[in-house]
């Protein structure tokens, strides 16, 4: 049986990381709908990966082996992230393996090797983009860890199957706390995966890219993992949203049927969450660099308020 | 007597260690005594420590004894418990490998004009004075080992006296060791007074009131925190750091600082009864503002030393944000999490010590090969040093709390520790345990970023003077230091569960209570509180790496022998058409801190200084652009400035009376002796 549950584990990181990209091509789908503009089928990035894993590299001169190990390692973080979030059943090995916190460490450790690869060319649209992204992650971290804070008080565990089983089980109540982390964690998911309104995933403006700034000496193969991390970590949100916030329907146990049902809610899920993204990419407008921390700011406090309003309400009762 | 004792092998250490100094004194005539022998002594006596520490800690084996100094009626008593044990086997680690490094370092001093000898004396002293406070057992011998170890280490800031910074940077060194050392006397003395005894088994024996408990709970956190290192006090950590030698800075940041928290833990859970929940607000308040503190100025600061040390101001408020932690849980009836957020503190002790010596070697073997202190000044070194910016990229993700390495573990446990505040029954607390747990998931975020800066700008890029394109690696004995003490960081980081069983001896020792359900399902799983609570492998999480490393070899060489050699193009970076980018247009390191700079403003005093001239024949290009950038310490101003004024004022006044007549010396010396026979009478 424990066999089994490892198998499962590993087919269901795999899942994960196949479907990275076909979030990607929906939410850009379902964007270019918004815009009155003819969208690229939703296999889109597939097909961009395949051409560009097909490629050969174009490496700077004087790139060093950080430059050349930093999409393995950023894309293997981002993939061992993958592989601890309970997707569609709960109560799987993988869970225990690294909690939400370890979680959000290997997502810094990905990011260090992105931000070093960003500095390592010596063009200063690298240098510009590691430092903008290290001030954005430097207060998107603080908030990140308050909301699974938050949840991990309401639940008294940091394992993320725990967790998850904890709202379960508490049926529709509306939390306070879990409202207030909620919105803190759509607001950190958005800094995080470099959306609209922090940083624009479509842009190649000098002054406006923070994410593409740091791989844009990138060709080929690494360009097609680094884009695919990103993917990835688009997906890892709306997966944590979504199953942390919303787990109706995720499967306790390993049957056939209610594995089907919770595939096939998570799909309707995350197809409603992308939508909610691209319709709200399409209505606001990108912001001053400088108005990003007052951004974070909003996002840290709502986690604050919503760990505070579980310490001296709710744990009382 | 075939296996050593504990206190065959401590005496064995510091004399080695006094050997050492002794011998080096040579070394003015002979350079080569230094290194082959004063060295291997110093090796020799940091091996020992950590015999005599893996004694104390693991066999349970202590020890007592009775030395025929000091004073006629009290003898000095030195004692080796698990909480010494475990200090000891930190600065015999330390000095071990520092020794190993020391050999090949000092070369460069011996065309110069400074005295190896002393360097050597000064270095053994040093060293056996730090070994000498741990194992101390009664108030005299600690105080003397205390100034031993202050003493020396000024000597050893002040080496490179030539250079008038380095003398005030000492001074302001000493000056804070002996007001620190004083307010420990007083600390002391409130023990003495009670107890009529001058041995830590007097001081235990007694129970202080809740009043001068507090008193002497606040003179201790005031002298120990002096000389670890906390906000306020901390201005002379960030001056005598940098200027000392790197492998004296290794041994001071790695190593000194720990003493100190020795000193406190010593006093804390020792000495005093039960520790009272306010200590525990007070140092979870001076934890996190030490902590934040030293992370921003470690932030904006372009000096690769200074960053490093105050990289050490922020780790110090981490173990006594930990200790707060501990406190805090402790004297609310919550003993399991206050043995979690003790272990907590010391897990960060050790890890501490362990990378910011390493961060400090690879800033010496920097410094040493291209001569420049400065981060603007450098880049490109990992093509020139491999080896080093291997290593001090460890170093680097250790100490930014990153997974699988060591610094990620004992930030896990302390946000686990933080995680058990819905325990505490007061509501006071349970609110502020978890802004205090905020207040440290943004200095582990900021401690990410500065180290990013330091890593990219120093090691990547291209570099940006001519000593720097010329740096060539350094020898073998400097890299197997800083290797072993990279694959220390590693294996702390992986086999976290193990040294948290070793830890249990130390709380066992000090609060009654080991850990035990955090290593109660073997060394694969790390559960502080229980499995279902929370649970983290290190070990599986760095098989799942080797798995993939594998694999992807595996599709690699797979892929290569199909297709053959991939096609790699080597070209010249985007340069927006321009034509030839030159190191000056690269990010520099003040360039990379200006987002943070932008956003924290108040909490640096800045004096920024742009000159812009532009061409008068052609007003869009400019002919001569500078930018200067001058961060003072705020607590400068606001603490030393005006208790430095206040201290020259009085001097002043006190002055007046010294008129120089002779007379008036008379009438003094007259006036003094009627007073004493008056009081006599």
């Amino acid at each position: 049986m424990s066999a089994a549950l490892w198998v499962f584990a590993l087919l269901q990181a795999f899942v994960f990381v196949v479907a990275a990209p076909l979030f990607a091509g929906w939410v850009k789908w379902v964007k270019c709908r918004m815009q009155n503009r003819r969208p690229p089928p939703v296999i889109q990035p597939y097909r961009d990966l395949r051409r560009l894993f097909a490629k050969g590299k174009v490496l700077a001169h004087g790139a060093s082996p950080v430059f050349r190990a930093a999409p393995y390692l950023v894309f293997g973080t981002t993939v061992i992230a993958a592989s601890v979030i309970p997707l569609i059943a709960l109560a799987l090995p993988t869970a225990g393996i690294a909690d939400a916190i370890v979680l959000v460490g290997l997502f810094a450790l990905g990011r260090f090797f992105l931000a070093l690869a960003g500095l390592d060319i010596g063009t200063s649209f690298g240098g510009m983009g590691s430092s903008r992204e290290m001030m954005v992650a430097a207060l998107a971290e603080p908030a990140m860890l308050m909301v699974i804070f938050t949840l991990a008080m309401v639940a008294s565990s940091t394992n993320l199957s725990t967790v998850i089983g904890a709202v379960l089980d508490q049926g529709f109540a509306l939390r306070p706390s879990l409202l207030f982390a909620l919105l803190a964690l759509l607001l950190v998911g958005i800094a995080e995966t470099g959306r609209v309104p922090v940083d624009n995933p479509a842009t190649h403006l000098e002054l406006t890219m923070i994410h593409e700034a740091m791989i844009l000496e990138y060709s080929g193969r690494p360009l097609a993992l680094m884009e695919w991390a990103s993917q990835l970590k688009l997906l890892i949100y709306a997966v944590l949203v979504s199953n942390l916030f919303f787990p109706w329907g995720i499967a306790r146990s390993l049957e056939p049927l209610p594995l089907l049902t919770a595939a096939a809610l998570l799909a309707v899920k995350l197809a409603a969450l992308g939508a909610l993204l691209a319709v709200g990419e399409s209505l606001v407008a990108k912001m001053r660099l400088f108005r990003v921390p007052v951004f974070l700011a909003v996002a840290f406090t709502l986690a604050l308020v919503g760990m505070l309003s579980f310490v001296m309400l709710e744990s009382l009762l | 007597m075939n296996i050593p004792t504990p206190e065959w092998l401590s005496a064995a250490a510091v004399l080695t260690a006094v050997a050492s100094g002794l011998v080096a004194l040579a070394a003015d005539r002979r350079p080569r005594v230094l290194r082959h022998v004063a060295f291997p002594l110093l090796t020799l006596s940091g091996l020992a420590c950590v015999g005599a520490a893996g004694l104390a800690l693991l066999g349970g084996q202590s020890f007592s004894a009775e030395l025929p100094f000091g004073l006629p009626w009290l003898h000095w008593h030195l004692r080796l418990d698990p909480l010494a044990g475990f200090f000891l086997g930190i600065i015999g680690l330390v000095t071990a490998l520092v020794s190993l490094y020391g050999p090949s370092y000092t070369r460069v001093y011996q065309q110069s004009a400074y005295s190896l000898g002393a360097l050597g004396l000064f270095t053994g002293l040093f060293v056996a004075g730090m070994q000498l406070v741990v194992l101390a057992a009664d108030a005299f011998a600690f105080l003397v080992a205390w100034e031993v170890m202050s003493v020396a280490s000024y000597f050893l800031v002040a080496y490179e006296h030539h250079q008038a910074a380095n003398r005030r940077a000492a001074f302001l060194y000493l000056l804070m060791a002996q007001i620190g050392a004083v307010l420990i006397l007083l600390c002391f003395g409130i023990f003495s007074g009670f107890s009529g005894g001058f041995t830590f088994d007097d001081y235990r024996s007694i129970t202080l009131t809740p009043f001068w408990a507090s008193l002497a709970f606040a003179l201790g956190l005031a002298g120990f925190g002096m000389k670890a290192g906390l906000v306020p006090v901390h201005v002379w950590l960030p001056e005598a750091h940098p200027v000392a030698p790197s492998h004296i800075s290794a041994l001071m940041s790695g190593v000194m600082l720990k003493v100190a928290v020795y000193g406190f833990l010593r006093l804390l859970f020792d000495l005093l009864d039960a520790p009272i929940w306010q200590w525990g607000v007070v140092l979870l308040a001076v934890g996190s503002i030490t902590a934040i503190y030293g992370v921003l100025y470690a932030l904006i600061h372009t000096d690769l030393k200074r960053v490093l040390a105050y990289s050490s101001v922020e780790n110090i408020g981490i173990v006594f944000l930990c200790l707060g932690l501990a406190v805090t849980y402790l004297s609310n009836g919550a003993p399991a999490a206050g043995v979690l957020g003790l272990v907590a503190a010391l897990y960060h002790c050790l890890n501490h010590a362990l990378f910011k010596s390493l961060l400090f070697l690879g800033a010496g073997a920097v410094i040493e090969r291209s001569h420049e202190h400065d981060l603007e000044a450098m880049g490109g070194l990992i093509r020139r040093m491999p080896w080093t910016g291997l290593f001090f990229l460890i170093g680097c993700i250790s100490i930014s709390a990153l997974p699988p390495f060591n610094g990620f573990v004992s930030e896990w446990l302390t946000f686990q520790t933080a995680l058990q505040a819905t325990r505490l029954e007061s509501g006071v607390l349970r609110a502020i345990v978890p802004i205090v747990a905020a207040v440290l998931a943004l200095t582990g975020a900021l401690a990410a970023a500065c180290f990013v800066r330091v890593y990219g700008i120093a090691f990547l890029g291209q570099a940006r003077s001519r000593h720097v394109r010329r740096a060539r690696e350094v020898k073998s004995g400097m890299l197997t230091a800083q290797g072993l003490l990279a694959g220390l960081c590693l294996l702390l980081g992986v086999l976290p569960t193990t040294v948290v069983g070793a830890l249990g001896a130390v709380t066992e020792s000090l609060v009654g209570r080991a850990p035990a359900a955090a290593t109660r399902q073997g060394w694969l799983w790390l559960t502080p509180i229980s499995p279902e609570i929370a649970s983290y492998s290190a070990p599986l999480v760095m098989l799942g790496v080797l798995i993939a490393l594998a694999a992807w070899l595996g599709i690699w060489g797979w892929l290569r022998r199909r297709r053959g050699q991939p096609l790699i193009v080597r070209r010249d970076p985007w340069d927006c058409g321009f034509g030839g980018l030159t190191a000056r247009m690269q990010y520099t390191a003040t360039a990379f801190a200006m987002p943070f700079q932008q956003v924290f403003r108040p909490v640096w005093r800045i004096g920024e200084q742009h000159l812009r001239e532009m061409d008068p024949l052609l007003p869009t290009r400019p002919q001569q652009l500078e930018h200067h950038l001058e961060i003072e310490d705020r607590a400068w101003r606001w603490l030393y400035a005006p208790v430095g004024h206040w201290v020259l004022t009085a001097a002043r006044r006190v002055a007046r009376i010294q008129t120089g007549h002779v007379r008036h010396y008379l009438v003094y010396s007259f006036l003094t002796l009627v007073l004493l026979l008056w009081l006599i009478t």
